[in-house]
């Protein structure tokens, strides 16, 4: 943590952090205490009167049967997103650590998903399965499955949850591998010495010896489907129809934007921060201690 | 693999060759899409062999640009976002490996309150805090603006950290090896310290790169003005046109023209990719 030799110099440290804590103060610190005030001020339609109304803003919240619409939604998509990219995730790269020669072939193939923004992947996404040309829904409707995005809820909330989940399985795929082949081939080796088959190996073996990598990517995966995804949604179906598809972090921006309730948006905020550093901490945790069973 | 099962093999290769069709689809369809005019795209089904209007298609949108939702020529807009995400990446590096060259290699008060308070913006999403971090550039007057556009996104925890480790690594025989030689603290960070980091910018580069450029919610905020619009936005807007008919086939030449960069990137700095992944996360 600490260096044995370092340099003398009063002014020179806080010239070199002086732009990041800028920064920092500037666009983090001031705005989010800027969240927590008006999450507990009530300010009037012309903008002149402020009102401290301590915690009513909350309480506004949490009795809107909306807000809690869009809560079970955000916890339905975030699970769905987490299990589907890890499942496929660890299929993907078990499968890839298999084939010797072809590990990294593959791995260039499946990589660049990462790289294509959210939003993007909801405008793809979107084409695929547009009620109109999408060639998904031509398909769906020969196997007589009527498919439009744009009334029905449900395929709304599924479709963007695909969308999710195609663009994060790149991600949860190179750490996946990575934590395979760090896995000692010499265990591998004794299970089969041993008798153990290949589904028994994975079992009792590499999975359990993946549990940190598993662990780490699970605490990314809500992070990113709580925060991270408001491209997808935005992009491919504006929270919609009828707010089915409207998620926690997207109905901060609509109510605060669109709707122009400061309070209620700013109430919104807080609730979201206080997630985001549970699950910081969480994540930190984890990594500290590097589970192993 | 240490015993020969051919038929597990087989099958192994048969998932990822489908895993591979499977997520390189949507992509296919989008390129097929940028090679037709508009009448095919509209008919379904849609084609899945490419047609012979990609240079036409590509010509129109990166000099025309088509009308709908903005008619600014694509390749100012690609210019927008080629230049913040340079402008992200480069002042994220650039604030961050000399924050962390002052706090590993120098003593002096309040240093462990700097480390937490970068420390704390790792938790703290622009998504959570969208309309008070809005006011705040607003008062700025950074609206439409590259740097309302780059500065606000160039604080970096991760960044930090990961020249600070890295930095803590640096064997302290060097700093004295350079103390003796007559070095002062500036001299040692650019001519020994920089040298040496070389492979942490371009990993951090390859990854700052991309999370610029594929910035949404930070330009729909705060650019009014066609002028600074960044191509993931723009093709947004152009696929969410309600009236008239859309012209799905510049629509997803804009698509193509919206990936290419970042998955460019990503596919010939492999290397640097993974190892940029891996090391923001620890």
């Amino acid at each position: 943590m600490h260096k044995r030799v370092t340099f003398d110099d009063k002014l020179l440290p806080y010239m070199l952090l002086a732009p990041q804590l800028f920064i920092t103060v500037a666009f983090f610190l001031w705005p989010s205490g800027q969240a927590i005030w008006q999450s507990l001020i009530i300010e009037d339609a012309f903008g002149g009167n402020t009102r401290f109304v301590w915690f009513a803003n909350f309480e506004r919240l949490l009795t809107d049967s909306a807000y809690w619409h869009s809560a079970r939604i955000t916890l339905f998509f975030s699970l769905m997103v987490t299990l589907i990219g890890l499942a496929l995730a660890l299929l993907l790269a078990v499968m890839a650590d298999r084939t010797l020669r072809g590990a990294t072939a593959y791995k260039t193939f499946l990589v660049w998903p990462y790289a294509v923004a959210p939003a993007v992947a909801g405008v793809l996404w979107g084409f695929l399965f547009n009620p109109r040309v999408g060639i998904f829904a031509y398909w769906l409707d020969r196997f007589g499955i009527e498919w439009n995005h744009q009334l029905n809820g449900n395929q709304a909330l599924w479709l963007v949850i695909f969308a999710a989940c195609w663009n994060q399985i790149s991600y949860n795929f190179i750490f996946f591998l990575a934590g395979l082949q760090s896995i000692p081939k010499s265990l591998i080796e004794a299970a089969a010495i041993d008798g153990a088959g290949p589904g028994r190996r994975f079992w009792t073996i590499m999975f359990p010896l993946l549990s940190p990598t598993g662990f780490f990517l699970l605490v990314v995966n809500i992070i990113y489907a709580f925060f991270g995804t408001f491209g997808v949604v935005d992009a491919l179906t504006k929270g919609g129809p009828a707010a089915d598809t409207t998620i926690l972090v997207f109905k901060v921006y609509n109510d605060g934007f669109r709707g122009s309730d400061f309070g209620g948006s700013a109430a919104q905020s807080v609730i979201l921060m206080l997630i985001v550093v549970a699950l910081t901490v969480v994540q930190f945790r984890f990594i500290e201690r590097r589970v192993h069973y | 693999m240490i015993e020969n099962r051919p038929w597990l093999t087989v099958f192994a290769h048969v998932v990822l060759i489908l895993g591979v069709a499977l997520i390189a689809f949507p992509v296919w369809v989008t390129f097929v899409a940028s090679t037709h005019d508009t009448a095919t795209m509209l008919r379904s089904p849609i084609p899945l062999l490419p047609g012979p209007h990609l240079i036409e298609n590509y010509t129109v949108v990166l000099t025309e640009g088509f009308a709908q939702a903005s008619r600014t020529p694509l390749w100012k807009v690609l210019f927008n976002s080629l230049v913040m995400a340079l402008g992200v990446c480069i002042g994220k590096i650039a604030i961050s490996i000399i924050a962390a060259y002052a706090i590993v290699y120098f003593r002096f008060p309040f240093r462990m309150t700097a480390f937490w308070l970068i420390f704390m913006t790792l938790m703290l999403p622009v998504e959570v805090r969208i309309v008070p971090t809005y006011k705040v550039v607003a008062d700025f007057n950074m609206l439409n603006s590259y740097s309302g556009l780059i500065i606000p996104l160039i604080a970096s925890a991760t960044a930090t950290f990961l020249f600070r480790q890295f930095f803590l690594s640096v064997p302290d025989e060097l700093t004295e090896a350079a103390r003796v030689d007559g070095a002062g603290p500036v001299r040692f960070f650019r001519d020994i310290l920089l040298p040496m980091s070389r492979t942490s910018i371009a990993a951090l580069f390859v990854i700052q790169f991309i999370y610029g450029w594929n910035q949404y919610l930070w330009p729909l905020l705060i650019t009014t003005k066609e002028d600074f619009y960044t191509v993931v936005m723009t093709l947004s807007r152009q696929a969410n046109v309600i009236d008239g008919v859309p012209q799905w086939n510049l629509i997803m030449t804009v698509g193509m023209l919206a990936m290419l960069p970042p998955v460019l990137v990503v596919v010939f700095m492999q290397r640097q990719f993974v190892r940029g992944l891996v090391d923001t996360e620890k």
